[in-house]
């Protein structure tokens, strides 16, 4: 089937005019317009967060963000790419941690300058309450910050907005770990099959299905029971 | 966001919807399956392989876009002088995704001295793109004796039988691990992990962590390398691996993606980690893959004498996104048919058990578009099948498709689509390389000394067909298997001088057969001006 000739619309990669089709990602104009990517480039799918761009359309003092895999070029877009941000990120050993606001506290010490502007909510691509999990950091509510920063995709928007230096993506990831492995209950089923797994319990049912022929393998397969 | 055209046939698909609601496809017999895909699935098509001429596979027939790589002469001049290694390392491991992250900690942990150098960022990989989940027997009805044969099913057969052995009885050991180091899991108040089915899995054991799957285990795992100081390098793709006087690996030869300038790093074992080759568009199918999944590592090994296995054998997703154009060939996680959507023609017809291994339901989706001629065809000619999302939330009640795949809602609500009211259109996209570098059950690569390889890379685990849920697993596994059994050997290992003087002869050998035209490793698709 023949494609249409597409419309063509002019957006400014860091200042400079370019014709690009009407309806492609930013991304996908980038590559239209002649650049290959090498930074600001990942998953192309709204999964790794390397791809995070401020633009702003003329006319429109205010300056958006977004990603460029996941964002349509609009007519008289003036974008540029963030590929990197040096934002800090705590190391820490996570065995030795408590989960609790110290802990927050004693990594991220610039928790409470958060002068809650909302501005972190408003950028996120993936449209997290932001300052709401900053807000719950700050009270110690690590389940609740694990919970609401689940989504996130560490792109940085946030961090790189916000006027008193927070580095919302880390505090969040930490957050998920202390949840994970001090809150949560770990499941007892894991840890039983572990130690039958360990104890050999398995191994001459494996050894016995090793040696059958193909005939026998197909026939065992087909059989099988399914869980409804 | 639908036109006119579609949202006719959107309404066909919600009039059967109640009826299906009680409807039952009936699976595949085997005879059926075997029939559809030799029908339809595009590994079957003759004009999408040829054998390729050159190397340890000569003869074998695979993807022409991956044959031309192969028969392609090095990106490097092999007859200038290498520099001399800037570094010099125990256990040098390639690809920052989730097998080479998994391998790193691993040696580190044994005391090695490592390095990872990786060509994109710390995590752009395909493991951040997965969705769905990762299987592990680890509920009391499941074992990893059941998990073994619907592996070996999955893959007809044709796995290498001590690998999947390997790969079902570490399976919970690595949840385990993953469970210890914090990865946030979907769990019951008593700490009971959520798992369901997938396709071709005999008990619900997808384990998952909400829709973000593999981005939360990578995420965790990258945490845990940056926290531990194990060295690694940023936008520092390998060109060649090097060799030593007796053709043992000894590291790579690499070059800054920014200033051009070449890197060797000398190693006593190296880890290739370096994922599948989605990114060639095989057959010409959009792909699900991250932006640098070239098969990079392919052509490495194969140059310094590693075979490859099953890579005549291409895992098609059977649901990539049809429609928005803007979000063509990227995947609709398998967990939308697991939790109840359907697949239905342009009437409204279910027309395959959503549940069928993915080779089969691909086929089924192409024969549907072709020769049935019951597909949908969006206005740029891109043919689809509906994918009844609102069938979840008619089976478990409003606001379950947000809760429960908020990636995929979030992905279609940015394009005006809600998924929750709306079904979707879907084809087969390219997602995963099923074949790949020849391992045993340590990660080794059995041609070359001190070579190991493993994640997608690695071929003969998952035979001809790899079930969803068992990359995630496979790359853990090996990625841990690799890292240990490379550590424990470092020690014994005397590196000679690296040289790539098998890259030469390799140049030579393409000449002589008059190929070579082009060069490769590619590193990245070329999209520029498109
Ligand atoms: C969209 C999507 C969804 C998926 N969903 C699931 C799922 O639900 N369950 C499941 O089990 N599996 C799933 N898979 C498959 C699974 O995610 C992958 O097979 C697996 O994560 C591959 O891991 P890896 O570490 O081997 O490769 P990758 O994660 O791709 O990592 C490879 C790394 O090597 C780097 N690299 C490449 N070439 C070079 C070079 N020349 N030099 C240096 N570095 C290089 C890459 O940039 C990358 O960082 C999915 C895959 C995709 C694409
Ligand atoms: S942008 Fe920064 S200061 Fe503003 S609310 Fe968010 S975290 Fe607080
Ligand atoms: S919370 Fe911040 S880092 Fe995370 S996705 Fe939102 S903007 Fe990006
Ligand atoms: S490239 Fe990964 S989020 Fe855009």
């Amino acid at each position: 089937m023949a494609q249409p000739e597409p419309e063509l619309i002019t957006i400014y990669i860091m200042g400079k005019g370019y014709q690009v089709p009407k309806g492609l990602t930013i991304m996908r104009a980038m590559e239209y317009a002649g650049y290959r990517l090498v930074r600001g480039a990942g998953c192309r799918g709204g999964f790794c967060g390397a791809c995070g761009t401020v633009y702003r359309t003329r006319g429109d003092y205010r300056l958006k963000v977004g990603l460029a895999c996941q964002t349509v070029v609009e007519p008289e877009m003036y974008l540029t790419q963030i590929p990197f941000y040096p934002a800090n990120k705590a190391t820490y050993g996570l065995t030795q941690l408590k989960p609790n606001l110290a802990t927050l506290l004693q990594l991220y010490p610039e928790l409470p300058r958060c002068l809650g502007c909302n501005t972190c909510t408003r950028v996120c691509p993936q449209g997290i309450d932001v300052m709401d999990y900053m807000a719950r950091a700050m009270r110690g509510d690590i389940a609740g910050v694990a919970d609401k920063s689940f989504d996130c995709i560490m792109c940085g928007l946030c961090a790189s907005r916000c006027p008193a230096e927070e580095v919302q993506p880390n505090v969040g990831l930490l957050a998920r770990r202390l949840y994970a492995r001090y809150l949560a209950r770990p499941a007892a089923h894991l840890a039983d099959r572990v130690a039958e797994v360990k104890a050999g319990k398995f191994d001459s049912d494996l050894d016995r299905i090793a040696d059958m022929d193909l005939a026998q393998l197909k026939e065992l397969y087909n059989s099988r029971d399914i869980e409804a | 966001m639908y036109s006119a055209s579609m949202r006719e046939s959107i309404a066909k698909v919600a009039a059967t919807r109640e009826r299906r609601l009680e409807e039952k496809h009936p699976r595949l017999t085997p005879d059926e399956k075997d029939a559809l895909l030799r029908g339809f699935h595009p590994d079957f098509r003759e004009d999408t392989q040829r054998p390729v001429k050159i190397g340890p596979n000569a003869g074998d027939s695979m993807p022409h876009e991956l044959v031309n790589l192969l028969e392609a002469r090095s990106v490097i001049d092999p007859v200038r002088p290498l520099p001399e290694p800037d570094l010099d390392v125990d256990v040098l491991v390639i690809g920052g995704g989730g097998a080479g992250v998994a391998a790193a900690l691993t040696a580190h942990e044994l005391g090695s001295r490592v390095l990872l150098v990786t060509k994109l960022r710390l995590g752009d990989a395909n493991t951040m793109m997965a969705q769905g989940g990762i299987q592990a027997a680890s509920k009391p009805n499941d074992s990893p004796v059941i998990h073994y044969l619907d592996v070996l099913g999955g893959g007809g057969f044709t796995n290498k039988p001590e690998l999947v052995r390997a790969l079902t009885s570490d399976a919970p050991l690595v949840i385990k691990w993953l469970e210890d180091l914090g990865c946030m899991f979907s769990k019951q108040p008593d700490g009971t992990m959520m798992s369901i089915h997938g396709g071709g899995t005999s008990r619900k054991r997808m384990h998952f962590a909400r829709d973000y799957t593999g981005a939360e285990i990578m995420r965790t795992l990258r945490d845990e390398l940056l926290n531990r100081d194990v060295p690694f390098i940023e936008f520092c793709p390998v060109l060649e691996l090097v060799l030593d006087q007796e053709g043992k690996c000894a590291g790579a030869l690499m070059q800054n993606f920014e200033t051009g300038q070449f890197l060797v790093a000398r190693a006593r074992t190296t880890i290739l980690a370096t994922g599948g080759f989605g990114r060639l568009h095989v057959s010409g199918f959009p792909t699900s893959n991250h932006y640098g999944a070239t098969a990079d590592g392919l052509i490495m090994a194969y140059r310094a004498g590693g075979r490859l296995a099953f890579l005549d054998a291409t895992q098609f997703h059977p649901t990539g996104v049809a429609f928005p154009e803007q979000m063509l060939g990227q995947l609709v996680t398998e967990k939308v048919r697991g939790v109840g959507a359907q697949l239905v023609n342009a009437e409204g017809e279910q027309f395959v058990f959503p549940l069928e291994t993915r080779d089969a339901v691909s086929a089924a989706i192409i024969r549907e578009c072709s020769d049935r001629g019951k597909g949908f065809a969006t206005e740029t000619g891109q043919p689809g099948v509906w994918l009844d999302s609102p069938m979840i939330e008619r089976i478990h009640g409003p606001g379950t498709v947000r809760k429960e795949l908020p990636a995929m809602f979030r992905q279609y609500e940015r394009f005006g689509i809600d998924m929750s009211q709306d079904p979707i259109l879907i084809y087969p996209t390219l997602h995963y390389q099923n074949g790949g570098i020849e391992i045993d059950e340590h990660g080794r690569c059995p041609q070359v000394a001190n070579l190991y390889v493993a994640g997608e890379a690695a071929g003969g685990i998952h035979g001809r067909n790899r079930l969803m849920g068992n990359s995630l697993l496979d790359i853990l596994v090996f990625g841990r298997r690799a890292g240990r059994h490379a550590a424990e050997q470092a020690p014994t290992v005397k590196v000679g001088t690296p040289s790539v003087e098998h890259v030469a002869r390799f140049n030579q050998e393409v000449a002589a057969a008059g190929l070579g035209q082009a060069s490769a490793p590619i590193l990245l698709p070329d999209y520029v001006g498109r």
